[in-house]
C-alpha cells in the first residue's frame, strides 16, 4: 500500500521552554525535516521606545534594564553614550573605566547564559547550565555590591555613575578574574571534546558570510562565519582603544563555532578586566548634569558591542526634556532573522540547537 | 569524573532560607520607602523624577512660609524600584528600605501612605545615602562568603 504524506504545520512556542521567553515559530514539517518557519513574535512587545518618548532622558534609564534584561547595564551604557553624544557631556576617567569593566563582566555574564542554555538545549537539563551559573552568580553578587540589584541594575547616569563601587567590590571582582580563567578551563574540559556537543553541533546550522554580512548579523553570529567585526576595535568607544585584546572569530559559521565563539570572547574579556582593574584612576564619578536635561535640537547614534552584538540607541531631540524619537538597533531581532535560512533541512532537534546558538532574549527582541 | 568528584565534595553554598539568612547588599532597594518629615520640604522632586508617577504629594502653605506636606503616598505596587527619587531628593528626606519580604494579599495593602513612610518597620538603606554604609553588616556573597580584612589583603597584592 502507498503511503500518502503531506507537510504538517506545528507551532513551537509561545510557551515552549527552549524559545528563551515567549518566542513562538511555525514550523512546517515533512516528517521530522523543516520545510519553511516562519518566526513571529512580539508576545513580549511592551512598547518602550513610544513610552520612552513621554519620559524624560534620566526616567529612560531604567527602561533601558528591561530589555536585555540578563546583562541590564550594557543597555544603559548604550544609552547613556547616546545621550551624551546628544547632549555633548563629558565624562570622567574613573567613569569610562569602570563603564567598560561593567560592559566586559556583562559580556562574560551573557556568554555564560548563551553557552548555559545551548548545552541545556542539546539535552544535558541542568547541570552544564549550573556551572555556568555558579560563575554568573559571582557576577550577580558584584552587580547587587554597587546598585543594590541583581538584575535591573540602573546603575548608569547620563554623565557617570549612580554610585561609587563600594571598597570590598575590586578585592571580590580580582578575585573573580583570577580564578575565571580556570573555570573556562573547566567548560572546555567538560564540552570541548564532548562527543555528543561535537555530533549535535558540528556542521549544524550553517551561517555562510554573505548571509550574514546581508542580514546585518553581528557579535558572536558574525564573526563566527570569519568575519573579524567588533565594534570595539572597529569604532572604539569609550576607552576600549587603550587596551589589548584579541577577536575570536570561527571557520565556518555552525552551531559549534558559534561556542567555541563565546567561550574564547570570555578569555579575551578576562584579559580586558586584567587590565582595566590593574588601571582603575581615582576621581569622580557622580554625574553634575542635571535632572531635567535639555539637548540641543539634532540627533545621535551610538552603539556598543553587546555581548549578542551591535546595541545600538538612535536618538533624536527637539529640544526639551523628552526624547522625540527613541530607536534601538536591536542585535538580537537582527540575528534571529536570519533563522528561516539557517534551520530549513534539519531536524527539529536540531532546529532547537540553532535557536539556542544565535541566543536571543524576547525582552530585547520585542522591546 | 575527576572534577565531577571534586564538586562534590565542595562546601555548600546554599543556606536553608527561613531559619538562615543572608545579609543584602548595604545599597539594596528594598520595598519600605522611608520619608523624614523633618526634612522633607514638599517640593515634590520625587514626585516628577518618578518614571511612573507612583508618588503623590500634597502640600499645604502655613504661616511661616513653608510646605506642610499634608499627603504623601507610594503606589508601590507598580514601583520598579529604580531608586530615581531617593537619588533626586535635594534634601536628602527620601530613603529605601531593607526589607525583602513584603508580600501582600491584595494590591490597596501595597499602598504605603504617610504613617508607614514615616514609621519604617526595617532599618534604612544607603542607597544614595552613602554616608550610612558604615553602619550597615556587610553583604554575604553567595560564594566567596564574607570578605575578611585578610582576603581584601591578599587580592590587593
Amino acid at each position: 500500500m502507498d503511503l500518502d504524506t503531506k507537510p504538517l504545520v506545528v507551532n513551537f512556542g509561545p510557551h515552549h521552554p527552549s524559545t528563551h521567553g515567549v518566542f513562538r515559530m511555525r514550523v512546517i514539517l515533512d516528517g521530522e525535516v523543516v520545510v519553511d518557519l516562519e518566526p513571529i513574535f512580539g508576545y513580549l512587545h511592551r512598547g518602550i521606545e513610544k513610552l520612552a518618548e513621554g519620559r524624560t532622558y534620566t526616567q529612560n534609564i531604567p527602561f533601558t534594564d528591561r530589555m536585555e534584561y540578563r546583562v541590564s547595564m550594557v543597555n544603559n551604557f548604550a544609552y547613556v553614550l547616546a545621550v551624551e553624544k546628544l547632549a555633548g557631556i563629558e565624562v570622567t576617567e574613573r567613569v569610562e573605566y569602570l563603564r567598560v569593566m561593567f560592559a566586559e563582566l556583562m559580556r562574560i555574564s551573557s556568554h555564560l547564559t548563551a553557552v548555559g542554555f545551548l548545552m541545556q538545549e542539546m539535552g544535558a537539563m541542568g547541570t552544564p547550565l549550573l556551572y555556568m551559573y555558579r560563575e554568573r552568580e559571582k557576577l550577580l553578587d558584584l552587580t547587587d555590591m554597587v546598585c543594590g540589584q541583581r538584575l535591573t541594575h540602573n546603575y548608569m547616569r547620563i554623565g557617570g555613575l549612580s554610585h561609587d563601587i563600594p571598597p570590598e567590590f575590586l578585592p571580590a571582582a580580582k578575585r573573580f578574574v583570577r580564578e575565571m580563567p580556570g573555570f573556562i578551563d573547566e567548560y572546555d574540559q567538560l564540552l570541548k571534546d564532548n562527543e555528543i556537543v561535537l555530533a549535535r553541533t558540528k556542521g549544524v546550522g550553517i551561517l555562510p558570510v554573505d548571509m550574514a554580512i546581508n542580514n546585518s548579523c553581528s557579535g558572536p553570529m558574525l564573526r563566527a562565519s570569519g568575519v573579524p567585526w567588533d565594534i570595539r576595535k572597529a569604532d572604539p568607544y569609550s576607552v576600549y582603544d587603550r587596551f589589548d585584546f584579541d577577536i575570536p572569530i570561527g571557520t565556518v559559521g555552525d552551531v559549534y563555532d558559534r561556542y567555541r565563539v563565546r567561550i574564547e570572547e570570555m578569555r579575551q574579556s578576562v584579559r580586558i578586566l586584567e587590565q582595566v582593574l590593574d588601571q582603575i584612576p581615582p576621581g569622580e564619578v557622580c554625574a553634575k548634569a542635571p535632572n531635567l536635561l535639555r539637548p540641543p535640537k539634532g540627533e545621535a547614534y551610538a552603539h556598543i558591542e553587546a555581548g549578542t552584538g551591535e546595541l545600538g540607541y538612535y536618538l533624536v531631540s527637539d529640544g526639551s526634556i523628552a526624547p522625540y524619537r527613541f530607536r534601538v538597533r536591536s542585535p538580537e531581532l537582527l540575528n534571529l532573522a536570519v533563522l528561516r535560512e539557517i534551520s530549513i533541512g534539519w531536524k527539529v532537534g536540531d532546529l532547537v540547537v540553532i535557536l539556542g546558538s544565535i541566543d536571543i532574549n524576547l525582552g530585547e527582541v520585542d522591546r | 569524573m575527576a572534577l565531577t568528584l571534586q564538586h562534590l565534595f565542595r562546601k555548600n553554598i546554599t543556606t536553608q532560607y527561613p531559619e538562615k539568612r543572608l545579609q543584602p547588599s548595604r545599597r539594596i532597594r528594598g520595598q519600605q520607602f522611608v520619608w523624614r518629615v523633618d526634612l522633607c520640604t514638599g517640593c515634590a522632586t520625587c514626585a516628577k523624577s518618578c518614571p511612573h508617577g507612583i508618588i503623590q504629594i500634597t502640600t499645604s502653605k502655613n504661616g511661616e512660609n513653608r510646605y506642610i506636606v499634608d499627603k504623601i503616598e507610594f503606589d508601590t505596587g507598580r514601583c520598579m524600584f529604580c531608586g530615581l527619587c531617593v537619588e533626586a531628593c535635594p534634601f536628602n528626606a527620601l530613603y529605601m528600605g531593607r526589607s525583602y519580604e513584603q508580600a501582600r494579599y491584595s494590591h490597596r495593602l501595597l499602598w504605603a501612605d504617610k504613617e508607614i513612610l514615616m514609621a519604617p518597620q526595617d532599618e534604612v538603606s544607603a542607597y544614595g545615602h552613602p554616608e550610612l554604609e558604615e553602619r550597615l553588616p556587610k553583604q554575604t556573597l553567595l560564594v566567596y562568603g564574607q570578605f575578611s580584612q585578610e582576603m581584601v589583603a591578599t587580592e590587593n597584592d
